[in-house]
């Protein structure tokens, strides 16, 4: 294994494994680092997971023009990749008469950046499109999409792999030397040299620039609380359900989002705080976000909570500032050779197609490349036995025994799901990344009855119990045998008399 | 295999001691065909990871484990031939009585004449019960941590804080003990434990562990392992009482907040359901409200003593064996309402041919109160009860003498002097 790259690209987000992607199409050597146990595991495993079609940003801005252009190109890149991918619309709903001029304002804005078949609907239309929601009025949004955005980094990354260019896991980037062409990033698993450097490291895309020398940039971290909501309640909604925008504020307000699992989420929170990597959940959030939802679905009910999670918006403007910040991506006079990919929230899982091809256009504007005649586009997930219809299963099961035996009941996940998630080209073992390719242990149960087994699985797979974690580093899930620990405490004991 | 449709007499869903003690008597009672179904890799249910002594002590009048407990059942099975599939998951059911089983030699499509739901329940989990706070690795659920500790011998945490005093937080307690583990505390939100007394004496003052009523976990900390929980006092609406945080440092927090009947498959054949016990309204034969489907054992209420478990499945494996055979079951006639101071009961209609044992729960903890059972003015049976709690399950036989003085078809039974 050679550590000197063409490109070294810093974060393996959705927009570090989407530009890994493009570039792997070319006779580059590419590298991603990522200092996560796996991909996903930032900003683009934990937010709503909608393609969103572009009323929401500025005309003119940079974000407008990347969303509209990658969310065209998602439905093509979902079916390339085999990603769960739904155009299930939106609805912003009015509560009142009063909020009709912002429907209408998000409309023409919606026009501008050049979104199709808006249109505004009354409360009778929108009683039939949803019937469980009040509201007054709507905007009605057809072309908005869900996706599940940690399936789609995962499988950006693993068709990365396929193509040859290489990712390397457990590796933050912890200094940067050199110039254009011969950078050297240090890393814990040795020094890699590249000439160019991709900075899209999400929440530290500000630390990861001082690296290179530019100090022109602060991430001030603004977290977004969700609740999920159980499986047997996503008959509740059609497609998303969004308010209309809180003025000035962080976000686009609480809304009501289907999966493509069948789940639905509600969130996200908008609050700021210092510490990038704090993404807890809290009492007083979960009991904001039942209130403010029930506004629209009145159904709902706290039983219904399976979990929640909160995901971080990289934000380039402070919370006493607010308003618009637009995306950077800049390569700047201090550090030639640096694309800065800073900022890079809201809607950047839906501009990450778009982001990828223009830092593509720069690396091949710098070093000339050819196209592989064999690179493969198409990559196929692990087949999902509960989805597909009982002939096809019975098929899968006949050649393959290990498809018939379900190992998490929540979610129907089969021992032979969890074993090729084990494997995965990635080489990424937590229970966590298991659980982020199979959904084994995903359901209502979160694990408590398949936990165990896939544990199981690990350790037949070769994985010793003393090195299995939730999620990498130092998050261990076991301390030993029983027997170690019994053992432990008679030595205290006896070490005390 | 698929297509191939199979006829059975009695199809059980679920291996646990319920399906077990309903396979074997089904056969006992005439059935011919009857099929156990269990998804796992053996049968037993959550009895093969409850190592503790405690199982028996009513049906055969002594302290046995968990797994010998089950053992007795499954060699009953065993000897009645009682057909039992293992690995083999219920993925789906249909009013008229077809189930399709997954396992590794395929699906099968079944016709079975009677069914019984035994398919036990799930525990509550954080996300369920919404504890704020990070999301590090050392937040289990008792069931998981019994699986790790007892099946596979690993040990989970050093310093464990346990949320929940019922009766699985309290063996836990004990069991994490005797497994090197420090139990730092265990934190109940109610004002009054959640277990029964005799736990409390056995698994917490014995190991010195102290327990904090109204009191809960506000804050989970740690960013890869848990590095602590926050405990504050909550008030009598649940709310937290300001002032009252303290941090308590350990690797571990262990839930023991509760079972929820595992009612997918009930909710898709539309059984109707009874929101306290969440599992399905009965008759005194363990009938649903779907015809020919039976239900018992924790699937139905959540039983704290296994032997109870058992007389219940007992019982409907017999009824559904009668079914299956002659189409026909005593029917219910007399509805049975639960009155002042019970939170529910069980069964919800009676045919007062026969003698019921009726079980319920009360909504608080009482002495020297009784359990009446009321019809119209007239009191049909009244027994005294030294001691009530809602942590432990009331069973009560009422002789179906009684019965002949039912008055508008309708029982009431309520906590009376
Ligand atoms: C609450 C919320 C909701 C959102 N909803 C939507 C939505 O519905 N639709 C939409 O289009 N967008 C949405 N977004 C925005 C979208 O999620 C992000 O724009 C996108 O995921 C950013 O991807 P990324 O790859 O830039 O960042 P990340 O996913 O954060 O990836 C950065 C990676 O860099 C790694 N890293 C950091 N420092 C280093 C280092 N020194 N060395 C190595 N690796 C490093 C991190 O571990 C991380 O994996 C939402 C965001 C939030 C917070
Ligand atoms: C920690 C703990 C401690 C306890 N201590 C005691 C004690 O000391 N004394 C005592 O008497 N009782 C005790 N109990 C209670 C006792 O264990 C239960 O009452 C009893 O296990 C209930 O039996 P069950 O068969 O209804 O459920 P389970 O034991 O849960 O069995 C249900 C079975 O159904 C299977 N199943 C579910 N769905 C499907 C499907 N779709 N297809 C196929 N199979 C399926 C499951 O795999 C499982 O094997 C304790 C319980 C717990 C949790």
């Amino acid at each position: 294994m050679s550590d000197t790259f063409d490109v070294a690209i810093v974060g393996g987000g959705v927009v570090g494994a989407a530009i890994a992607r493009e570039l792997s199409r070319y006779d580059l050597k590419v590298v991603l680092l990522e200092k996560a146990a796996d991909v996903a595991r930032g900003t683009s495993g934990k937010n709503s997971g909608v393609v969103h079609t572009g009323i929401n940003v500025p005309t003119g801005s940079v974000k407008a023009k990347l969303n509209v252009a990658g969310a065209e190109m998602f439905e093509d890149l979902c079916a390339d990749l085999d990603v769960p991918f739904k155009r299930c619309g939106k609805t912003i709903v009015a509560l009142s008469e009063a909020e009709l001029p912002d429907l209408e304002s998000l409309m023409a804005r919606g026009v501008a950046n050049g979104v199709r078949d808006l249109e505004i609907i009354d409360s009778a239309t929108l009683k039939r499109m949803e019937p469980n929601i009040e509201g007054a009025a709507a905007l009605n949004v057809p072309t908005a999409a869900i996706v599940c955005p940690y399936s789609l980094n995962i499988a950006l990354a693993e068709s990365v792999i396929e193509n040859g260019a290489e990712i390397r896991l457990n590796s933050p980037v912890t200094a940067i030397s050199g110039t254009e062409g011969s950078f050297e990033l240090t890393t814990p698993g040795g020094i890699i040299s590249a000439g160019l450097i991709v900075n899209s490291a999400g929440l530290f895309s500000d630390k990861v620039a001082r690296m290179t020398g530019v100090h022109r940039w602060r991430i001030w971290p603004c977290r977004g609380e969700y609740l999920i909501l159980d499986k047997s309640k996503g008959h509740l909604i059609n497609g998303m359900v969004y308010p209309v925008p809180p003025k000035g504020g962080a976000g686009l307000g609480i809304h009501i989002t289907p999966t493509t699992d069948g789940n639905i989420l509600l969130g996200p929170s908008a609050d700021y705080t210092n510490d990038a990597e704090d993404v807890r959940t809290t009492g007083k959030i979960r009991r904001q976000l039942l209130t403010e939802a029930a506004e629209f679905l009145p159904q709902l009910s706290p039983r219904d909570v399976i979990t929640a999670y909160s995901g971080m918006r990289p934000k380039l403007v402070p919370s006493k500032v607010g308003g618009f910040g637009d995306f950077v991506i800049e390569e700047v006079e201090e550090a030639p050779g640096v694309m800065q990919l800073v900022g890079i929230e809201s809607p950047g899982l839906t501009a990450s197609p778009a982001i990828a091809e223009q830092v593509s256009a720069w690396v091949r504007d710098k070093i000339p490349a050819q196209g592989k005649a064999d690179f493969v586009s198409k990559r196929t997930s692990i087949p999902r036995l509960r989805d597909e219809p009982l002939e096809l299963r019975e098929a899968r099961i006949q050649k393959d025994g290990d498809y018939g035996e379900i190992v998490c009941r929540c979610e129907m996940v089969t021992r032979k799901e969890i074993t090729e998630s084990i494997k995965n080209g990635l080489g990424a073992t937590s229970l966590n990344a298991i659980k982020y390719r199979s959904r084994a242990t995903m359901g209502r149960c979160q694990g408590g009855f398949c936990g165990p087994r896939v544990v199981d699985l690990l350790i037949e797979a070769g994985h010793p119990p003393e090195s299995l974690t939730l999620n990498g580093g130092e998050s261990w899930l076991f301390m030993g045998t029983t027997e170690d620990l019994r053992a432990e405490r008679k030595a205290e004991r006896t070490g005390a008399k | 295999m698929m297509g191939r449709t199979q006829k059975a007499d009695v199809a059980i869903i679920g291996g646990g001691p319920a399906g077990l003690a309903a396979a074997s008597e089904a056969k006992a009672a005439g059935a011919d065909r009857v099929l156990l179904l269990e998804r796992d890799a053996r049968v037993g249910g959550i009895l093969n990871q409850q190592v503790h002594d405690g199982f028996g002590t009513k049906v055969f009048n002594e302290a046995l484990t968990g797994p010998e407990y089950a053992a007795i059942y499954e060699d009953r099975c065993n000897e009645r031939d009682v057909e039992t599939w293992l690995k083999s998951t219920v993925i789906n059911v249909t009013k008229d009585r077809v189930l399709t089983v997954q396992s590794d030699s395929g699906l099968a499509t079944i016709e079975a004449s009677s069914m019984i739901f035994a398919m036990g329940c799930r525990e509550r989990t954080r996300g369920a019960i919404g504890t704020p706070g990070t999301r590090p690795a050392g937040v289990f659920t008792a069931g998981a941590v019994q699986n790790y500790m007892n099946v596979r011998n690993l040990a989970v945490g050093r310093k464990v804080v346990i949320l929940g005093s019922g009766d699985i937080g309290l063996i836990m307690a004990r069991r994490m003990t005797l497994e090197g583990a420090e139990v730092i505390c265990v934190a109940e939100i109610l004002p009054q434990p959640s277990g029964i007394a005799g736990n409390i004496v056995r698994c917490l003052e014995d190991f010195n562990i102290p327990l904090y009523l109204s009191t809960t976990v506000v804050e989970i900390h740690g960013k890869e392992r848990v590095t602590g929980v926050t405990l504050a006092q909550v008030g009598p609406k649940m709310g937290e009482v300001y002032g009252t945080r303290r941090f308590i440092e350990c690797d571990t927090l262990l839930l023991s907040v509760g079972l929820i009947p595992e009612t997918e498959l009930s909710t898709e054949v539309g059984i109707a359901t009874n929101p306290v016990t969440t599992g399905a309204v009965v008759d005194d034969s363990f009938r649903t409200s779907v015809p020919g489907i039976f239900s018992c054992g924790n699937v139905l209420q959540v039983h704290d003593v296994v032997d109870f478990a058992t007389l219940e499945a007992e019982k409907a494996g017999r009824a559904a064996a009668m079914w299956a055979t002659t189409g026909e079951l005593p029917e219910p006639t007399i509805s049975i309402t639960p009155g002042e101071g019970l939170r529910y009961v069980l069964p919800a209609a009676i045919s007062g041919v026969d003698a019921v044992d009726f079980t319920m729960r009360s909504w608080k903890e009482e002495h020297h109160k009784s359990v009446v059972f009321r019809s119209g003015g007239e009191v049909l049976r009244r027994l005294k009860m030294p001691h009530m709690e809602p942590a432990g399950m009331i069973r009560v036989r009422v002789g179906q003498g009684r019965f002949k003085k039912v008055l508008d078809k309708n029982i009431t039974v309520e906590v009376g002097e």
